[in-house]
C-alpha cells in the first residue's frame, strides 16, 4: 500500500533551505505560495520542503502563516500563487477529500472522527469491506483489529470511539489519515489535549510512521516537544518564511527569536510575597466546603485583594470543575461563598456575574468566543447581558470599548467588526479576556489562560495578569505549565484525583515543589477552619 | 441603513424579477387603481394575501435566530382563530376576543419555549407536538364547524382598509417594524443571536440563554395569533381544519428565502418578511397567470429552488469567479481592440 | 359451488346471531375541512344512535394513511360493518381486500374508489356528475341567450368532487355556445383560499366586471368568494351570479341575504340509506347494488332559503 522511500543517506551540504538538499528527493515540496485575504497577505512567497522519513515541525506565532499552509496543503483553501509538488508532480487539490487521495493527510487538535461510532467503523468509514452489497461486520473488525495492533494499541475496536480517551482517538484518527493517504501526514497540534503519557505514546506512534517513510509536518506550540521529537523545523512569521534548520542546530533561545522577530521579552518574577504578606492583604472572598458529589470535593477557598492564586494539577484531577463550581457553571451542592457583606450566591454564571465575578474557560471555541459575531460585540457582550435587554450600550460607548481593549491587549484584527471567528487563537483569547476586563470584575477566574497560543502573547498575558492585581483584582489561573504559575500566582493549590490536596506559598512555590504535590499519594484534604 | 439595504438586496432584486415575470403573463400586474376609497389591484392583493406568513416570518426569524424552529405556528393561528371566533359568537365583543387570542397565542408560546429551554428538548421535536395536537384543541373549541361570525368590527382586520391600503397589509408592516426596532433598539437582536450562535459561550457570558429562547418563542406564538386573527377575521369565520394549514412550512421557507441561516445565528426580520412577499408573489402570480390547477405545486417548486439557488453561498463563489473571468476577458478585448 | 353456499350460509348465520346484540360499525371520516363533512358526520352519529348501533368514529385529518391505519383497526377489533369515506380514490385495494378476508362488509359513503366493486358491499352517494349538471343546467336557464363568461372554483386537484362536478357542469352548458368557462382553478374546497382565488380572477377579469357568474365546487369556496366580490365593490348574486353545490347553512343564509342564487344538495344524511343496506344485508344476507344514489335537489332564492337555514343550522353544519 505505501511506497515508502527510506532516506538511508542524508545528505549534507548546506541549501538554500537549511542543511537538507532541496532536491529531486524531495517527498513535498512548496516554492513561492502565496495567498491573500481581504485587508492580510496571509502567505508571501513562502518555500517549504518535506523529506520522506522525517518529522519536520512547522513554527510560528499565532497569525504566522501556519494554518494558512496546511490548509492550501490539504485544499481547503485555493492558492493565489506557487507551486507544490507531490514526489516531483505538480499537484493543486480543491479538496480534502481530493488531497487525501493524493496522499496527504491530516490530524487535527480536535479529533475529526465520529464519536458515536464505533473504531471499526471509523477506521473503515467509506470503504467498509462488503458481502452480498451489505457490510460485512467481521472482516471490518478484523481489518480494523489489524491496523490498531499496528500502532501497538490493544482495544476492542467494536466499542464506540468515544469510550476512548482523547490519546487513542487521536492514534485512530492517525491510523485512518495513513491508511487513507499514506505519504503525507500533516499533525496540527495533536498534543494539545493530551497528558504528558500519552504525548509520549503518540510520539512513539509518530517515530514509528517516520521510520516507515512518512513524511510528517507537525505543528505545535509546545517547543519542548518539537525538541524531543522532530528531525527539523520550519519557522513562519507574518506569512513568511524565516528559517528552516536541522533541529539539533537550533537552540531554545534561538527558536524564539526566530519566531518572535525579537528577543523574548522576560517575564519579570513579580517577587513572591512572603507568606505573612499574603494575610496583611484584605480579605474578599471566603468560599467554605463548595462541592458537588462526582465533581470535586467540598474544598474552601480564601482570596484577598490584589492575589493570584494557582491552580495546579493533572488533566482531569478537577481543577476545572473546581473553577466551574466557583462561578456557577456548575451547581455547588454543598457550601457557600460570603464577602465583607454577608453571602454571595453563586449558583448561576449570572449571580456570579453579579457578584463581580469574570470566568474566561479553557475551551476557547466551545465555551469562550460567539464566533460569527464581531470583536467588538465579543468584547461587550458579558457588560450587555448584565445591563440587561433593556439598557443597551450606547454604540459610541461599545466602539470605545472595543478600541479601547483592541490597543490595550494588542489585539490584531483588522478593525473591531471582524467576526471573532476569522481571528488566530491568541487574539480571540485576548477578545474574551478583553470581555471580563470590561465588566472591571473583581474575582478573575482564568481557565488555561495560555494554551495554545505563541509564546510572544503568552508573556504579554502572565504580564496583563500581573498588571491586573495591582488595581486589586484578585485572580484565579489554572494552568498546565508550572513554570508559568510559578511565575504569575502568590500561591498555589494543588488538586488530585478531585480533591484540594495541599497549597503552597511563598518560597514553596517551585515548579519541583508542585510536581511532589502533584505526585504525592494520601497526603490528607485541605480544608481551612472548622472541620 | 446602507448596510441593511444591501442585507436584503437578494431579496429585492428576486422580487423585481418575479414582478417581471408575472407581468409578462399578466401584463397589468403592476397596475393599482382606486376604486370606493379603497386601492385594487394584484400588488395590493399580494401584500394583503401575504400578511399571514409575513407575520408568522417575523416570529420564525427569530426563533431561527437562537437556532430553533417553531412548526406549531400554522395549528397556533387555528387555535387563536377559533378562540377569537368562539369569543365573538358567545357575544364578548372584539377586545375579549382580541385579548384571549393573544393570550393563547402566548401560552402556546410557553409551552413550546419551556419544552425547549426548560427540558432540552430538540426545538422540531418540542413544537410537533403542538403541531398535531393543536388542530384537536382548535376543533374542540368549534365542535368541527366552521364557526361563523358577522362582528364587522373584528372583519375589518382581515378585509378593512385604511387610507385604502388593507389591514392586513399594515399590520405586517407594523409588526415588522416594531420587532425590527425592538431588536435593534434594544439589545434583543444581539443576545439572540449571540444564543444561537453560541449557547453556552453566551451563557457563561452571563446571558440569560433559557429566559430568551422562553422569549423568542413566545413572540412567535404571539404573531401566529396575529397571523390567526387576521385568517379568521378575513373569511368570517375559524376553520379550524383549514386555517393555517402548512403555513409553518411557507414562513419557514420564507426565513430561508430571507438569507436567514437555519443554524441560527444572524438574522435580518426585513428580509424574512420580503421572503414572505417573494412567496406570495409567487403564489398570487401563479393564479393571474392562469395556468391550470395541477402546475400551481410544480411550478412553485421551481421557481423556490432557482430562487434558493441564485442565493446559496457556494453558487455566489462561483458567480463571483465566473464575473472576474469575464471582466478579465473583456479588459483582455478591450486592450485588443 | 356448494362450498361457496355453505360460506355464504355461516355468514348470514354468524350475523343473526350477531344482530341479537348491538351491532358495531367503524366510520372512519375523511375529517372535517368543510362544514357539509361535520353534517355528516353529526347525522352519521344520530342515525346510528336511532338504529342503536355501536358506532366507532375516526377521524382521518384528510390523510389517506390516517384512514388505512383506522380501517386496520377496525378490522383487528372485529366490528360487524364499516362505513368509509374515503380521502382519495386510489390504493384502497390491499385494505379492502383485508376486511373482506375478515368478512367485514364495508360501505362506501359519498366517494368513491378505482378498486374492485367486488371489494365492497356497497356505495351511497351522490352522483357527482349529476350534480354538476344540475348546476350548469340552472345557470344555462337563468342567463338565457345572453352572453356568459364564468369562472369556477374548482374542489382540491385530482378529488374526485372536482373531476365529476366539473364534467357535470360543462355537460349542463353543453350546447349553450353563450356560456364560456374563462378561468378555473383549485381553491381546495376551503373558504379561505375560495376568497384569495376569487380575488384573483376578479383582477384578472377588469375588476369583475367582465364576470357574469361564478360556479363553485362548493358552499363554502362559494361563501369566500362572495365576500370577495363585495369587497371588489360588486354585488353578489346581481353583478355576479353564484351558484355552488352542498346546501350548507351559510349558503342559504347568503341566498336569504340575496347574495347566492342557487345550490345543488348534497344530502349529509348517507349514513341512513347505508345502515338500510347493512340491515338488509346482516338479516338475510340481501346485496345491495352496488351504487345507491341520494337526491340531489336543487335550492333557489325562492325555495325560502331563510326556513332552510333555520331548519339546518343544527344539524352541525
Amino acid at each position: 500500500m505505501l511506497a515508502p522511500r527510506f532516506l538511508t543517506d542524508i545528505p549534507n551540504e548546506t541549501g538554500p533551505l537549511g542543511r537538507w538538499q532541496a532536491g529531486h528527493d524531495m517527498l513535498l515540496t512548496i516554492r513561492s505560495l502565496t495567498k491573500s485575504f481581504p485587508g492580510t497577505k496571509a502567505l508571501d512567497g513562502v518555500d517549504f520542503d518535506l523529506a520522506a522519513g522525517e518529522v519536520h515541525a512547522l513554527l510560528g506565532e499565532n497569525g504566522a502563516g501556519k494554518s494558512t499552509l496546511i490548509k492550501c496543503l490539504t485544499g481547503a483553501y485555493r492558492r493565489d500563487a506557487g507551486e507544490m509538488r507531490l514526489e516531483g508532480r505538480a499537484i493543486s487539490p480543491s479538496s480534502t477529500s481530493e488531497a487525501q487521495e493524493l496522499g496527504i493527510g491530516t490530524v487535527y487538535q480536535e479529533v475529526n472522527l465520529l464519536p458515536n461510532l464505533t473504531v471499526a467503523q471509523n477506521l473503515t468509514f467509506g470503504r467498509e469491506p462488503r458481502r452480498f452489497g451489505l457490510v460485512n461486520g467481521r472482516l471490518q473488525k478484523l481489518q480494523a483489529q489489524e491496523m490498531v495492533q499496528g500502532y501497538g494499541l490493544n482495544i476492542d475496536v467494536g466499542r464506540d470511539l468515544s469510550t476512548y480517551s482523547v490519546a487513542i482517538q487521536q492514534i485512530i484518527a492517525i491510523a485512518r489519515a495513513v491508511a487513507l493517504s499514506g505519504k503525507v501526514l500533516i499533525l496540527d497540534e495533536p498534543t494539545a489535549s493530551l497528558d504528558a503519557a500519552e504525548v509520549r505514546m503518540l510520539f512513539d506512534v509518530v517515530r514509528g510512521l517516520r521510520d516507515r517513510g512518512l513524511g510528517i509536518v507537525f505543528v505545535s506550540h509546545f517547543l519542548d516537544q518539537v525538541f524531543d521529537l522532530t528531525d527539523r523545523l520550519t519557522v513562519l512569521r507574518n506569512g513568511q518564511h524565516v528559517v528552516t534548520e536541522r533541529t539539533t542546530d537550533v537552540d531554545r533561545l534561538q527558536l524564539i527569536h526566530h519566531m518572535l522577530g525579537r528577543d523574548l521579552e522576560t517575564v519579570e518574577t513579580p517577587g513572591h510575597t512572603e507568606a505573612g504578606d499574603v494575610v496583611q492583604r484584605p480579605e474578599m472572598l471566603r468560599f467554605s466546603g463548595i462541592g458537588r458529589a462526582g465533581v470535586v470535593d467540598p474544598f474552601d477557598l480564601t482570596v484577598h485583594k490584589g492575589e493570584v492564586i494557582g491552580l495546579a494539577g493533572l488533566l482531569g484531577s478537577g481543577r476545572t470543575e473546581s473553577a466551574e463550581l466557583l462561578f456557577g457553571l456548575r451547581r455547588a451542592q454543598t457550601g457557600e461563598a460570603r464577602d465583607a457583606n454577608g453571602p454571595v450566591a453563586i449558583d448561576t454564571p449570572q449571580a456570579a456575574i453579579a457578584a463581580g465575578f469574570g470566568f474566561a474557560p479553557e475551551d476557547r471555541k466551545t465555551d469562550g468566543i460567539v464566533a460569527d459575531l464581531s470583536v467588538r460585540e465579543n468584547i461587550i457582550l458579558a457588560l450587555q447581558a448584565k445591563r440587561g435587554w433593556a439598557r443597551p450600550l450606547p454604540r459610541a460607548e461599545q466602539d470605545r470599548l472595543a478600541a479601547d481593549y483592541i490597543k490595550r491587549l494588542d489585539i490584531r484584527t483588522p478593525d473591531a467588526e471582524k467576526a471573532i471567528g476569522d481571528l488566530s487563537g491568541g487574539n480571540q483569547q485576548k477578545v474574551v479576556l478583553a470581555r471580563w476586563l470590561a465588566m472591571n470584575p473583581r474575582f478573575l477566574i482564568l481557565d488555561e489562560p495560555t494554551r495554545g497560543i505563541d509564546v510572544g502573547a503568552h508573556a504579554e498575558i502572565l504580564k496583563l495578569i500581573d498588571r491586573l492585581t495591582e488595581d486589586g483584582m484578585a485572580v484565579l489561573v489554572i494552568s498546565s505549565e508550572l513554570d508559568e504559575l510559578v511565575v504569575a500566582a502568590d500561591r498555589i493549590i494543588v488538586v488530585r484525583d478531585r480533591r484540594h490536596v495541599t497549597e503552597l506559598t511563598g518560597a514553596a512555590v517551585t515548579t519541583d515543589t508542585i510536581m511532589q504535590a502533584i505526585a504525592a499519594e494520601d497526603t490528607p484534604p485541605l480544608r481551612e477552619g472548622v472541620l | 441603513m446602507k448596510r441593511a439595504l444591501r442585507r436584503v438586496a437578494p431579496q429585492l432584486m428576486t422580487l423585481i424579477v418575479l414582478a417581471a415575470l408575472v407581468s409578462w403573463f399578466f401584463p397589468s400586474f403592476l397596475q393599482i387603481d382606486l376604486s370606493d376609497g379603497r386601492l385594487v389591484g394584484p400588488v395590493i392583493d399580494i401584500v394583503k394575501r401575504g400578511a399571514p406568513v409575513a407575520i408568522l416570518a417575523v416570529g420564525m426569524t427569530l426563533v431561527v435566530a437562537t437556532g430553533g424552529i417553531d412548526l406549531s405556528v400554522g395549528t397556533v393561528m387555528a387555535i387563536t382563530g377559533a378562540v377569537a371566533a368562539s369569543a365573538l359568537v358567545s357575544g364578548w365583543g372584539v377586545p375579549v376576543a382580541l385579548l384571549l387570542a393573544c393570550g393563547a397565542g402566548l401560552t402556546a408560546g410557553v409551552w413550546n419555549g419551556a419544552l425547549v429551554a426548560v427540558l432540552g428538548i430538540q426545538p422540531i421535536v418540542a413544537t410537533l407536538i403542538l403541531m398535531t395536537a393543536g388542530r384537536g384543541i382548535a376543533q374542540l373549541i368549534t365542535e368541527g364547524r366552521i364557526l361563523t361570525f358577522s362582528d364587522t368590527g373584528f372583519a375589518f382586520l382581515g378585509s378593512g382598509s385604511l387610507m385604502g391600503i388593507p389591514v392586513p397589509a399594515l399590520l405586517w408592516v407594523l409588526t415588522g417594524v416594531l420587532v425590527a426596532l425592538l431588536m435593534r433598539r434594544t439589545a434583543l437582536g444581539l443576545l439572540v443571536e449571540s444564543v444561537g450562535i453560541n449557547q453556552r459561550a453566551s451563557a457563561l457570558a452571563g446571558v440569560n440563554a433559557r429566559g430568551l429562547i422562553i422569549v423568542v418563542y413566545m413572540a412567535s406564538g404571539l404573531c401566529a395569533a396575529l397571523a390567526g386573527i387576521i385568517a379568521t377575521a378575513d373569511i368570517r369565520g375559524a376553520d379550524a381544519n383549514n386555517a393555517g394549514l402548512w403555513l409553518e412550512l411557507d414562513a419557514i421557507l420564507a426565513v430561508v428565502i430571507g438569507g436567514n441561516s437555519l443554524l441560527g445565528g444572524r438574522f435580518s426580520i426585513a428580509a424574512s418578511v420580503l421572503g414572505a412577499m417573494i412567496i406570495q408573489t409567487i403564489d398570487t402570480g401563479i393564479l393571474l397567470a392562469g395556468f391550470p390547477s395541477e402546475y400551481n405545486l410544480v411550478i412553485k417548486a421551481v421557481l423556490v429552488l432557482a430562487i434558493l439557488m441564485i442565493q446559496s453561498p457556494h453558487l455566489a463563489s462561483e458567480w463571483a469567479l465566473i464575473r472576474m473571468q469575464i471582466a478579465r476577458r473583456r479588459a483582455a478585448r478591450g486592450q485588443e481592440g | 359451488m356448494t362450498l361457496k353456499t355453505l360460506m355464504l350460509t355461516t355468514v348470514a348465520t354468524l350475523g343473526l346471531a350477531a344482530a341479537a346484540q348491538a351491532q358495531t360499525v367503524g366510520f372512519s371520516q375523511i375529517g372535517s375541512e368543510s362544514g357539509w363533512r361535520a353534517a355528516e358526520t353529526t347525522l352519521t352519529k344520530q342515525q346510528a344512535q336511532e338504529r342503536g348501533i355501536d358506532l366507532k368514529f375516526s377521524d382521518a385529518q384528510q390523510k389517506q394513511e390516517n384512514q388505512i391505519a383506522a380501517l386496520r383497526t377496525f378490522i383487528a377489533q372485529g366490528v360487524d360493518a364499516i362505513l368509509i369515506a374515503p380521502v382519495v380514490a386510489t390504493g384502497w385495494d390491499s385494505i379492502l381486500e383485508e376486511a373482506k378476508e375478515a368478512d367485514i362488509p364495508v360501505v362506501l359513503l359519498d366517494r368513491q374508489v378505482d378498486s374492485d366493486k367486488e371489494l365492497y358491499l356497497t356505495a351511497v352517494g351522490s352522483d357527482l356528475v349529476h350534480e354538476g349538471e344540475v348546476a350548469g343546467k340552472w345557470l344555462a336557464e337563468a342567463v338565457g341567450d345572453k352572453s356568459c363568461r364564468v369562472v369556477e372554483l374548482q374542489g382540491t386537484t385530482g378529488s374526485s368532487p372536482a373531476i365529476d362536478r366539473k364534467t357535470g357542469f360543462e355537460k349542463g352548458i353543453a350546447g349553450h355556445a353563450n356560456i364560456e368557462i374563462v378561468r378555473s382553478q383549485t381553491a381546495d374546497f376551503t373558504r379561505s383560499i375560495g376568497k384569495e382565488v376569487m380575488e384573483s380572477f376578479l383582477q384578472a377579469e377588469n375588476g369583475g366586471a367582465d364576470i357574469c357568474a361564478l360556479y363553485a365546487h362548493n358552499d363554502d369556496m362559494a361563501v369566500g368568494a362572495i365576500q370577495a366580490i363585495k369587497e371588489a365593490g360588486l354585488k353578489p348574486g346581481e353583478d355576479i351570479l353564484v351558484v355552488s353545490i352542498d346546501a350548507v347553512p351559510d349558503i342559504f343564509k347568503a341566498m336569504a341575504d340575496g347574495e347566492a342564487n342557487a345550490t345543488v344538495e348534497l344530502t349529509p344524511n348517507m349514513a341512513g340509506p347505508a345502515f338500510d343496506a347493512l340491515a338488509a344485508y346482516w338479516k338475510d344476507g340481501t346485496v345491495p347494488p352496488k351504487f345507491i344514489q341520494t337526491d340531489s335537489a336543487l335550492y333557489t332564492m325562492s325555495d325560502d332559503p331563510a326556513g332552510q337555514y333555520q331548519a339546518r343550522k343544527g344539524l352541525g353544519y
